[in-house]
């Protein structure tokens, strides 16, 4: 199996450990991922906010490059680039119009004929390869955070259900953990507020972690390096908002998976988290008995 | 030899502004057999047609050709006006100008080319025509009403009133609909069931009204004045003759845990059950699908106790065929349910419920007698949020059309609420307030002004359950979309009117048009809001679409008064534009081969073999024949018969290749 | 000179629906290209193939059909024959060498008026890119008695 790859600019950056344990677990179910060669920045927030044909061409210019080199479907992990790069080809396949003219900006063919997916519609694919390799069943509660650009816009991404998603709960009980029914699951962590607005985000993102805890999960579990900074980051800055001191880790699910399947703690990048993920791993005595959680019957 | 007028109308500057009327007329005088050609500002009008009667006379015209609007427009008038100058009306045609030339294409050389043309074909076509004398169909009087709601039973009062028997058939073991569900109604809070009940009543025990419930259409055939309708009525499993209403069988039932559908679900019944206290006809009905009888062999508990022996567990459907002159829709709506909002939690959170379970919830026979108690734990809610326009006017849930009674029962609710739960909060989240009837808005106005009810325009985002309460997202838009979160203890969503359960296959055995959601359709929005396209069939209440108790029963009256005038005359006239069969002098006797294929084609049963017979008795040939009394002149035989033996009186062959060759 | 072609397009409607839209398309206003001229029938089911090589015999260089959806057919099934007829004769029109695309069958309700005139734009577009249908053209031009 292969498919095309694009890391994006956090992946390398402040959210490696996804790239590494998305590389982990692709390296133990025999999946090849092959890089989009001399790949640009999606645009992120910034592009969009400033400039409509920027924020098209930058996303553009990428799948143009995987369709050069010859590839059907580019798996973006990050949820930032996969919305955008989705956005992007949404729009320039309804309008043949515009789809010549970015392609003029880029100097480069561009046909779309190149698939976006994120993370979780791969592993949903590889759930016969996943269940094969589960060794040590990731027996924690957990509480999936979506997060917003994963599901929605629900016609754009065509993905699980933009209220109530169950695809990353449903790989969770594949590897043997109990995903609860929560509230919070596609609630805005604050997002690129990170930084100008840290206090927005330590309320916002608090929120989060306080209806995870509620619910009476073990660990949060998602699939956007934005989430993961939000809640993992700024834990002790909502922590001091709220008076709280919530310890739950944050995971990325294919580190969960990555657990599950029996891989090097370190090579899923484990140790990179603020917020310690030591409690969750397998053997560790499991956190201190939370009230009775409600469950999807 | 034919003698043809062509009058050319302006219709003021409507057909005149576009199309040079007078070139028409001019050219118009120009082809063979046209004797008299003029144009004139309007032929409808008084003056316009004394000018086509007198030149009939003058000019001794064989054939007319009015040279206006649509021929659905004005064909009847001006048929009509050419009769009553001596001619026969099926001697005048209609050119259409105006509705498909002068009001669809620019002024200009090319419009008035085919103006010309559009009416040298209708030259040629009424050269052709035959005088045809209508045909006189018997109209059966009695009138079939589907559906005994409020509507139904209306309209079925008024026919049976105005002297005519009436068969109203109730798919539900009962009559009186979602009126029977309510508590109280807007604007007078008066008791719903207090002003139905008796109504009910009338409907049972009036000598002209036939009442079968527990029963559907199952199939209708024939047409106006004429049909004959297939009702199923279902087997109760209770003999009706010998149950008393006694209600025994009901207490005794072991198996009480069926949803009340009559209470949306917040109560159970057994699965013997009379579906309220004053249902008519008060005669219970065995929920076949949740029987334990019928599901596993044992019990029959109900049979044993019955202290006349009316349980019949062998009773069959039974199948009856009526003679029908006039049908009336009055099938109703039905609620969209809370488990079409993912927002709001997809109908799993119990203290999310739509406006009818309210209404059970407020109603004293209802399944808290009337007290305000959470469905979740019994407890009186102390908040309560209102959500106005739940999927009503949002494209993203199917409905962008506004569901009408909406605001008025949410205010009502409110009020309701306030009434019992002095001490609660109740706060309604809206988009606009659409109060429009008589002592309306005052009512909305007495809810926030006396009852103190939070009106709060914005919309609700989410809904979830946290720590047994609801929690509330909304905004509030006159105060700058100021987020706000309520949690209450129960939400009322004021969800979407739909159409009825079946609506679309109930339209297609009827051969009713529909809209995209199912509702089904009036003739003319306008003019003919109580007819359908079909003759013969009308519509009442909210089957056709959204409105409250006061339309509803208005527009029964309304439909009533049209089978009324239906039923005033003995017989029908009906278009002679029908089907004939070729027939010859001997040999040939006919150019049909008897072949039959019309007789497969035609949707009316209306083509019958016919023996033709030398004087000695011996049969020369079998033919078809065209009954002219079921034909209804759609021409699909004409165009499957092999040798042209078969043709259409006013849509002829020779009529259609006239047309044809004159372009 | 010679004047640019303008084909001459004959349209067979049902009186029921899309007679009834091209009258909603006039009441609405919505302007369409004028070559159309339409020939009111009860029924698409009245409709004889021969009827369209007729039409081709005395120089429409374009057909249209069209009626109730199916379905909904005033007369319950005229349409449905129609629609059946239609498949069985185009294929014996495309063997005969008749130019089958120059025909178009659609359904048109009441209430479809902005639909009538797009049909009717669309058709004439495309049958003025076509040229006209000179296989048939006829120089008849005696009148019809």
């Amino acid at each position: 199996m292969r498919i095309g790859y694009f890391p994006g600019c956090s992946l390398l950056g402040s959210s490696r450990e996804f790239d590494e344990s998305v590389r982990a677990l692709a390296g133990a179910i025999g999946l090849e991922l092959v890089t989009v060669p001399d790949w640009n920045c999606c645009g992120a927030s910034s592009a969009h906010v400033l400039d409509h044909k920027l924020s098209l061409a930058l996303p553009a210019r990428i799948l143009a490059q995987a369709e050069a080199a010859g590839l059907d479907e580019v798996l973006a992990p990050c949820a930032a680039c996969f919305n955008r790069l989705s956005s992007a080809r949404a729009e320039l396949d309804a309008d043949p119009a515009l789809r010549t003219e970015i392609a003029g900006i880029l100097e480069l063919p561009y046909q779309g004929r190149v698939r976006v997916v994120n993370v979780l519609e791969v592993l949903d694919r590889c759930q016969a390869e996943l269940q094969a390799r589960m060794v040590a069943p990731f027996q924690r509660k957990v509480a999936c955070y979506y997060g917003c650009l994963l599901v929605r816009p629900p016609r754009v991404v065509a993905f699980d259900r933009p209220e109530d998603p169950q695809s990353m709960d449903r790989l969770l009980a594949l590897a043997g953990a109990q995903p609860l029914d929560w509230n919070h699951k596609t609630e805005c962590c604050g997002a690129a507020f990170s930084v100008t607005r840290t206090d927005l985000v330590a309320r916002m993102s608090g929120r989060i972690v306080a209806g995870a805890a509620k619910a009476g999960a073990e660990a949060i579990v998602v699939a956007c390096p934005m989430c993961h900074s939000n809640l993992d980051l700024r834990r002790s800055a909502s922590n001091a908002l709220t008076g709280a001191d919530h310890q739950l880790p944050v995971l990325f699910i294919t580190q969960a998976l990555g657990l599950a399947m029996g891989l090097d703690p370190a090579a899923l990048g484990l140790q990179r988290h603020l917020v310690p993920a030591g409690p969750v791993l397998s053997g560790a005595p499991a956190l201190a008995p939370q009230p009775a959680a409600r469950t999807r019957p | 030899m034919s003698r043809i007028g062509v009058f050319i109308c302006h219709c003021g500057e409507n057909i005149g502004g576009t199309v040079d009327c007078a070139r028409v007329a001019e050219a118009t005088r120009a082809v063979p057999g046209v004797v008299h050609s003029v144009d004139y500002k309007y032929m409808c009008s008084d003056p316009g047609q004394s000018m086509i009667k007198a030149a009939i006379a003058e000019h001794r015209l064989t054939g007319v050709v009015v040279a206006a609007c649509s021929p659905r427009m004005h064909e009847p008038t001006f048929r009509n006006a050419v009769a009553e100058a001596g001619l026969n009306p099926y001697l005048c045609e209609m050119a259409n100008l105006r509705e498909h030339c002068s009001w669809v294409h620019e002024k200009g050389e090319p419009t008035t080319a085919k103006a010309i043309d559009l009416v040298r074909v209708m030259v040629e076509k009424v050269k052709r025509n035959q005088p045809l004398q209508p045909i006189q169909v018997p109209v059966t009087k009695r009138a079939l009403v589907l559906g005994g709601g409020i509507a139904g039973i209306q309209a079925a009062l008024d026919i049976a009133n105005a002297g005519h028997p009436v068969v109203l058939v109730e798919k539900s073991p009962s009559i009186g609909g979602h009126m029977s569900q309510l508590s109280e109604t807007f604007p007078t809070l008066d008791c719903s069931q207090c002003i139905l009940t008796p109504r009910m009543v009338e409907a049972a025990r009036h000598p002209n009204i036939t009442l079968m419930t527990y029963a559907e259409l199952e199939s209708l055939s024939g047409f106006i004045g004429n049909f004959q309708a297939t009702i199923r009525r279902k087997a109760r499993q209770v003999d009706e003759k010998l149950c008393t209403g006694c209600g025994l069988c009901t207490t005794k039932c072991p198996n009480k845990k069926i949803p009340d559908a009559f209470n949306e679900g917040l109560s159970t019944r057994g699965a013997i059950y009379v579906p309220f206290p004053q249902a008519v006809p008060n005669k219970p009905v065995i929920d076949k699908l949740n029987c334990t009888f019928y599901k596993t062999g044992k019990c029959k508990l109900c049979e044993k106790l019955c202290p006349t022996g009316a349980i019949r567990f062998d009773q069959q459907d039974e199948l009856v065929t009526l003679d029908v002159g006039a049908i009336v829709l009055a099938t109703g709506f039905k609620l969209m349910g809370t488990d079409q909002f993912p927002e709001y939690g997809y109908g799993q959170y119990k203290d999310v419920i739509d406006g009818m379970q309210f209404e059970r919830l407020a109603s004293a026979s209802g399944p808290t007698a009337g007290a305000m108690k959470r469905p979740s734990d019994g407890k009186p809610p102390e908040t309560v949020v209102f959500v106005s326009c739940s999927g009503s006017r949002d494209r993203s849930k199917g409905v962008p059309y506004c569901s009408k009674i909406c605001c008025m029962y949410t205010a009502k609710h409110a009020m309701l609420y306030k009434h019992k739960q002095h001490g609660g909060k109740a706060y309604v989240f809206y988009m606009d307030i659409r109060s429009c009837g008589k002592d309306y808005d005052e009512f909305v106005r007495r809810a926030i002004e006396e009852d103190d009810v939070a009106y709060i325009r914005g919309r609700v985002s989410r809904i979830y359950e946290q720590d047994g309460q609801l929690v509330v997202m909304g905004a509030d838009t006159l105060q700058g979309g100021r987020p706000m979160v309520i949690k209450a203890d129960m939400v009322v969503l004021a969800t979407a009117v739909q159409s009825q359960e079946g609506s679309e296959a109930l339209a297609q055995k009827l051969h009713v048009s529909y809209d995209p959601y199912h509702f089904f359709a009036e003739a003319h929005p306008k003019l003919k809001p109580v007819e359908t396209n079909t003759a013969g069939i009308y519509l009442a209440g909210t089957c056709q679409a959204p409105r409250d108790i006061p339309e509803t029963v208005a527009q029964a009256s309304g439909a009533a008064a049209k089978v009324a005038a239906l039923f005033a005359k003995s017989e029908l006239t009906r278009e002679p534009q029908v089907a004939v069969v070729n027939r010859q002098p001997p040999p040939v006797f006919s150019r049909c081969v008897g072949c039959f294929l019309c007789q497969s084609a035609c949707a009316y049963q209306a083509i019958e073999q016919e023996q033709i017979k030398a004087r000695d008795g011996s049969v020369i040939k079998t033919v078809a024949r065209v009954n002219p009394g079921l034909c209804q002149g759609c021409g699909t035989c004409v165009a499957t018969c092999r040798t042209k033996a078969i043709d259409i009186q006013g849509f002829s062959n020779e009529q259609i290749f006239a047309e044809i060759m004159t372009l | 000179m010679t004047e640019p072609f303008e084909p001459k397009i004959t349209a067979f409607v049902c009186n029921w629906c899309t007679y009834a839209g091209a009258d909603l398309t006039g009441t609405s206003r919505i302007k369409y290209q004028s070559n159309v001229r339409v020939l009111r029938l009860p029924c698409t089911g009245r409709i004889d193939f021969m009827l369209l090589a007729k039409a081709f015999a005395r120089g429409a260089d374009g057909i249209i059909i069209s009626g109730c959806h199916p379905n909904d057919c005033h007369y319950t099934s005229g349409n449905y024959h129609a629609r059946r007829r239609w498949m069985i004769y185009r294929n014996l029109m495309d063997f005969m060498g008749i130019d089958t695309g120059r025909i178009t069958f659609s359904w048109v309700s009441a209430a479809e008026g902005a639909k009538w005139a797009e049909l009717v734009n669309e058709v004439t577009t495309g049958i003025r890119a076509m040229g006209p249908y000179t296989e048939y053209k006829q120089l008849a031009d005696a009148g019809v008695e």
